[in-house]
């Protein structure tokens, strides 16, 4: 298994640079792994962040349409937050797994 | 699983032309997955798939109940073609599938077309079809950024690493 050095944190990542424990997640890591996507984090984010980690933890399916739906952000700003693949790049920063749905 | 490595895709150019539930939604979730990779998509719809950007019939869409050897009842059964043609079986159907897809949290097609266009994807209808079906652009959902014809949906489709789809 693969580690990074993130903000002194050592964390478990896999091959793709995801998290592969969310636990060794804190707010420190997530700016860290945010910079090297080339974000800076705000409030905005760390908001999204929370909730797709919430999301996670009740084991519920991550699409697009449950940030539309979270009250958050529409999908627009999503994408203005997270530009490129706003999902996977997300979900790499909040330390929970690669998102399997497809929409 | 391999990938595509250092020469990913970067554009997808899907061409949809029937407007049944599940010809329209083929080409949203391939439209709509594409834009969350980051990859740049154009939807064409022409001919019947026009029905899914005309606003009088985009949230009325069927599934065909004539026709459809895959269609089964729930539990597997057979679905008897005589059944399918009975008044009201198709619209019962149709109204079944929707109500799975929204389980899975598939969205409506308006719905599924803001979310492709507020991530950059782009929609555009077949002028010839259009002149054919006598649409005009105010028929058409906001969604639509433009009538095109083919010639004009090559131009859009250049580039490298792109595909054209048609589903």
């Amino acid at each position: 298994m693969a580690q990074k050095n993130y903000a002194g944190h050592t964390i478990d990542v896999n091959d793709e640079g995801y998290f592969t424990d969310s636990t060794q997640w804190n707010r420190e890591v997530a700016a860290a792994v945010a910079k090297d996507e080339g974000i800076e984090l705000t409030d905005k984010h760390l908001a999204i962040l929370e909730f797709l980690r919430s999301r996670h933890s009740s084991g519920d399916a991550l699409s697009i349409r449950s940030i539309n739906k979270s009250g958050i952000v529409d999908v627009k700003e999503f994408y203005a937050l997270f530009p490129g693949a706003p999902l996977k790049k997300a979900t790499k920063i909040a330390g929970i797994p690669k998102p399997s749905s497809c929409i | 699983m391999t990938n595509s490595g250092d020469s990913p895709l970067k554009k997808v150019c899907i061409i949809c032309a029937k407007g049944t539930i599940e010809d329209v939604y083929a080409a949203l979730v391939m439209t709509n997955g594409a834009v969350m990779e980051g990859i740049e998509a154009k939807l064409f719809f022409t001919f019947f798939g026009l029905d899914a950007i005309t606003k009088s019939q985009m949230k009325s869409l069927k599934t065909a109940t004539v026709g459809n050897p895959a269609l089964r009842m729930p539990g597997n059964l057979p679905f008897p073609t005589l059944l399918g043609a009975l008044p009201g079986v198709e619209a019962g159907v149709s109204a079944m599938m929707k109500r799975e897809m929204d389980k899975l949290d598939i969205p409506p097609v308006d719905e599924f077309m803001d979310m492709i266009t507020a991530g950059g994807g782009e929609i555009y209808a077949c002028k010839l079809a259009m002149d054919m079906f006598k649409l005009k652009k105010e028929d058409l959902c906001d969604h639509v950024k433009g009538v095109l014809t083919i010639g004009e949906f090559y131009e859009m489709a250049g580039g490298s690493n792109t595909q054209i789809i048609f589903t």
